[in-house]
């Protein structure tokens, strides 16, 4: 190709500089280079010297930085204590548990790979409805968990796909175990995955796997059981992953609690009581270890672990004989005549009667135009209170009230724990109550006189819990001031409260209350006491007792008065309670029992041979030969 | 005469021979040390391993090693004519970036050439210097009063600065604006004309603020109060201020820098090297590569100010002056003195182009060296 010529032309351009006259000048550049060169080395001497400042004299200072950099302290979940009976039966157990988990800011598509783990490992409803959960109110370095329990096949095919699974891992955790299931649930109580207010509370519960108590002793003594974490120091890149391990300082797992109560007799109890909806409560009277509490129906607490379905919840909630409430400390009933001792020892105390003085009950008692009736129509003629207490006449305790007056009868009855919050290691415990004309004026309404005159029977307002009966029968029948607890030992720390005999005795003069258990003795083993189905079948021994059936609904007179009144013929819930108080041997206490069977009509048709087979069992029993045998639940009993 | 004659005017061998032997043997050794220190680096970088990083880089570097030599024997004469064509290669290239580059890190810089990644920006800088040098040599610098002759250089410079500017690469653009401002201030521009150019920046600074992206707000905003976002914009130069000071007087030991090898330094193989390097050697071996890094930088101050040409010194010059704003601008980065910008440590960044144009520079500063003794004549170049 042939370029143009330019030879001999004038310039395209005067800008272009083409022909000037160069002549080597190099003053001005070299002027000029030197000024760059001066320039350069100033730059390159202010970073040195940055850079010295920064290295050496700096230095110290930011080497700190840089070891908090690349380590990094992680919590150890520690192991949840135990729960033993007292002979050492485990009530909570903790149960090895490889699970899946996901980190949630190690993947970018969530719902990708928790869809892809679906295919691997089958997720149901429940499983799909608690991951959504978890993800939504965890935070993002904290794992959560896919799947529990998975089977070493699980775990192989997890493997297998880990490379399409990014920021799912397997590990190794527990879980709670409750090895008697329903049988002591409403006392061991459940735990549940930690709230957002407990992971505040304690950064450890943001931990996978850690688990908040939320029901009886779990919740309670849950800072015990808890744990000290402990802690790995590690040494992290930039992404948090582990490159090794510094240092490891083991944490302390949770104190062993061994609890007062024997999960035999618990079973013996459960199966007795059967399909009813009630309670007992059996305390050992020298000291107050409560051997057995039982609440029917029950529930299994393991359900809890992973969380409650709605169906299941609202089944439970909906029940009227209230499986998940612990009807021995939070139901509360009218004691109905169990409260009689109380009155009797109030007047007594108080002064107002002598254990000799004699009423007349011609079956009724007439008061500012009402007519308050004694269960017996036809009365029970002159009688002394050790005989009233024998026939749990209503008059003569109409009588012994109204004599009496509500504040000295309220000072005994708090004084024998009735409504009373006992400070026993349960949460939701709801105390009864002992009115008082104070007590109404507080709540807007005028006291009447009638309202003393019930009182005295205990019905009306007087509500008590199955608790308050056992620890008032403890306290009838050794003189002292008794403290119901739960908690035998935690670890090798053993309870103060377990010594015998260790309590105060009462403020109650000992002849007042022997004329009291006198009376108690007769309801069991006099011929004309109400309880003689409360007789124990045993040489030598023998129970002192009362019965109680505690009216829920009042009686109207022209029922009473068709003369067939017969309370089985009304509904269920119509029923009254019936209730039995007990504590044996009598001349040597060791245990009571406190029975209510809501609407079980007649204490001594009802609850009085319930406590008999109770105590007789209590008293029999040889721990070894009754050792629960695990698998036997309520549904069994049922 | 045609081009063609102009271009392969034929060397009689025993010239090339000599000119082989001209070449300043002691400044490519110098050349090799750094790159050697570059290896030992990416060694380091690549966790103990070769393969990653440093063997990759040393390939290159051999690659233009050879290509140096080669544009070493390059007459001016030649270099003046490829000057056209390689400037306008250059600033196609940067049209190219911008119509089809290849999206890194929220910004076009990258072009696929033949499966490999190249930054044409990096091109430019080299580009410029030639065309600049091209250009001004052919000026007496005591007649550079003329305005009119500064306008086409101007547009020269302006056009790289202003694609790059739009990829955007805030820190490669200001690098080729200061290269080209360094060589009008040595082709001898009067400075008056200076002053009067220097008096509207405080007022573009401002524009050019008005324009960044977010990003590069946020670099901004970060670098001067790095804490207010530690984890965001401000965590690389908080990490890497914390890695060189955890290095201390003589370093943690090479393979050792805690930092650099559980990856609290981000890009620790490209724009924070030599934060590894002051991890892992300690002030002892970062000063002693600043070092290195300075004695070539005078040292292609030197071979400037002995060429006995224009053309050389313009050059020598640029390439040298180059040199030191990547050395200058990356160095403030890593220590926290300038806002981060991608700019790498020239010879020891891991990178395919900048080593490959920076190579190609030091070919031209060794043409400029070998070339050093052919005077300046006004004759010259009008015999075409």
């Amino acid at each position: 190709m042939k370029l143009p010529k330019f030879s001999g032309r004038k310039p395209i351009s005067r800008l272009m500089p083409r022909r000037e006259p160069i002549k080597p000048s190099r003053g001005i550049f070299t002027r000029r280079a030197l000024v760059v060169l001066a320039a350069q080395a100033g730059v390159l001497g202010v970073l040195g010297q940055r850079l010295y400042n920064l290295q050496v004299v700096d230095g110290d200072r930011l080497k700190q930085l840089a070891v908090r950099n690349r380590t990094s302290k992680r919590l150890l979940a520690p192991a949840r204590g135990t729960i033993n009976d007292r002979f050492g039966v485990q009530l909570a157990g903790n149960k090895v548990n490889w699970r899946a988990l996901l980190m949630p800011e190690e993947t970018t598509d969530i719902s990708a790979v928790i869809s892809r783990f679906a295919q691997i490992v089958p997720l149901d409803d429940r499983d799909h409805a608690r991951i959504e959960r978890d993800l939504r109110h965890m935070r993002k370095y904290v794992p959560v968990s896919l799947k529990d329990f998975l089977t070493w096949d699980d775990m192989a095919r997890i493997e297998l796909n880990a490379p399409s699974l990014p920021g799912v891992f397997v590990d190794i955790g527990s879980t709670r175990l409750y090895p008697l299931g329903p049988l002591l649930a409403h006392i061991v109580g459940y735990v549940a995955p930690p709230n957002e207010h407990d992971v505040a509370s304690s950064p450890m519960m943001a931990l996978p796997g850690m688990r908040a108590g939320r029901a009886g002793i779990e919740q309670t003594q849950d800072a015990l059981l808890r744990g000290e974490p402990g802690s790995v120091e590690m040494e992290v890149n930039s992404l948090g992953r582990v490159m090794g391990e510094i240092d490891r300082e083991e944490g302390r797992q949770g104190d062993e609690l061994t609890l007062t109560i024997d999960a035999g007799l618990q079973q013996m109890v459960l199966n007795r009581i059967a399909d009813q909806s009630a309670s007992a409560v059996v305390m050992d009277c020298r000291n107050g270890e409560v051997l057995a509490m039982v609440s029917t129906p029950s529930f299994d607490p393991s359900l809890f672990d992973s969380g409650v379905s709605h169906a299941q919840w609202i089944e439970w909630t909906d029940n009227v004989r209230t499986p998940l409430i612990n009807k021995a400390v939070s139901g509360v009933y009218p004691p109905g005549s169990t409260f009689k001792p109380a009155v009797g020892l109030a007047a007594l105390k108080s002064g107002a009667l002598s254990p000799e003085d004699r009423f007349s009950c011609p079956g009724y008692y007439d008061m500012g135009g009402v007519r308050f009736h004694c269960w017996s129509r036809w009365g029970h003629g002159t009688i002394n209170m050790r005989e009233a207490l024998m026939l749990s006449c209503d008059v003569y305790f109409y009588q012994a009230a109204r004599k009496a007056g509500m504040d000295p009868i309220k000072a005994v009855a708090n004084g024998f724990g009735l409504g009373t919050k006992l400070d026993i290691e349960l949460p939701h415990i709801r105390s009864g109550v002992i009115p008082t004309p104070d007590w109404r004026r507080e709540h807007g309404h005028h006291w009447n006189g009638g309202d003393t005159v019930n009182a005295g029977i205990g019905q009306g307002f007087v509500q008590v819990t199955p608790l308050e009966l056992a620890t008032y029968v403890s306290r009838i029948a050794s003189g002292r001031n008794v403290q119901p607890h739960l908690v035998r030992r935690v670890d090798d720390r053993s309870s103060d409260l377990g010594k015998l005999d260790a309590a105060a005795p009462l403020d109650i003069a000992p002849a007042h209350l022997e004329i009291i258990r006198g009376g108690m003795f007769d309801v069991v083993n006099a011929k004309r006491g109400t309880a003689p189905k409360a007789k124990l079948d045993l040489p030598n021994v023998q129970m002192a007792g009362k019965t109680g059936s505690a009216q829920v609904r009042r009686v109207s007179r022209a029922l009473r008065e068709s003369g067939h009144f017969n309370s089985m013929s009304l509904p269920w819930e119509e029923r009254p309670h019936a209730l039995f108080i007990c504590f044996a041997p009598f001349d040597a206490p060791r245990y009571a029992v406190s029975v209510v069977i809501e609407h079980g009509n007649a204490g001594a048709d009802a609850a009085a041979p319930l406590a008999r087979d109770i105590m007789t069992d209590v008293l029999t029993r040889d721990p070894v030969n009754h050792l629960h045998e695990p698998g036997q639940t309520v549904a069994d009993a049922e | 005469m045609n081009l063609q004659k102009r271009l392969w005017r034929p060397e009689p061998s025993f010239r090339l021979l000599a000119k082989l032997i001209q070449v300043n043997w002691l400044y490519v050794l110098l050349i090799c040390a750094l790159a050697g220190v570059g290896y030992l680096a990416l060694y380091s970088a690549g966790g103990g391993t070769a393969k990653t990083f440093a063997a990759p880089q040393i390939a290159r570097f051999g690659f233009g090693l050879i290509m140096m030599v080669a544009v070493a024997l390059l007459s001016p004469r030649v270099l003046k004519i490829l000057s056209v064509p390689i400037y306008l290669v250059s600033v196609g290239l940067l049209v190219l970036v911008l119509r089809m580059g290849h999206v890194g890190k929220g910004a076009e810089r990258w072009i696929n050439l033949a499966g490999m990644q190249f930054q044409p920006s990096e091109f430019a800088k080299i580009a410029l210097v030639l065309a600049l040098s091209t250009w001004f040599c052919r000026i007496d610098p005591k007649r550079m009063g003329n305005p009119l002759r500064l306008i086409p250089p101007a547009l020269m410079t302006l056009l790289p600065v202003a694609l790059v500017l739009k990829e955007p690469n805030l820190g490669t653009a200001v690098i080729i604006g200061t290269i080209g401002a360094t060589l009008f201030f040595t082709a001898g521009m009067r400075l008056w004309q200076i002053a009067i150019l220097l008096a509207p920046v405080p007022f573009l600074g401002k524009v050019v603020y008005g324009h960044l992206h977010d990003y590069q707000k946020a670099r901004i905003d970060t670098f001067l109060h790095p804490e207010h976002d530690p984890l965001g914009a401000g965590y690389n130069i908080i990490q890497s201020k914390i890695a060189l000071g955890s290095g201390g007087m003589w370093g943690e030991g090479y393979l050792h820098g805690s930092q650099g090898q559980l990856n609290f330094l981000p890009e620790k193989q490209t724009d924070f090297i030599f934060t590894m390097i002051g991890e892992e050697w300690g002030y002892a071996g970062a000063i002693s590569v600043i070092g290195l890094l300075g004695i070539m930088i005078l040292g292609g101050m030197l071979i400037a100010l002995r060429s006995r040409n224009q053309f050389g010194r313009l050059l020598g010059l640029g390439i040298s002056v180059d040199l030191f704003l990547y050395c200058a601008v990356n160095l403030s980065m890593v220590m926290g003195v300038i806002p981060v910008g991608g700019v790498p440590l020239p010879l020891i960044s891991y990178g395919g182009s900048a080593m490959l144009t920076m190579m190609f520079g030091f070919g031209l500063l060794m043409s400029a060296w070998v070339h050093r003794n052919e005077r300046d004549r006004p004759s010259e170049d009008t015999d075409a």
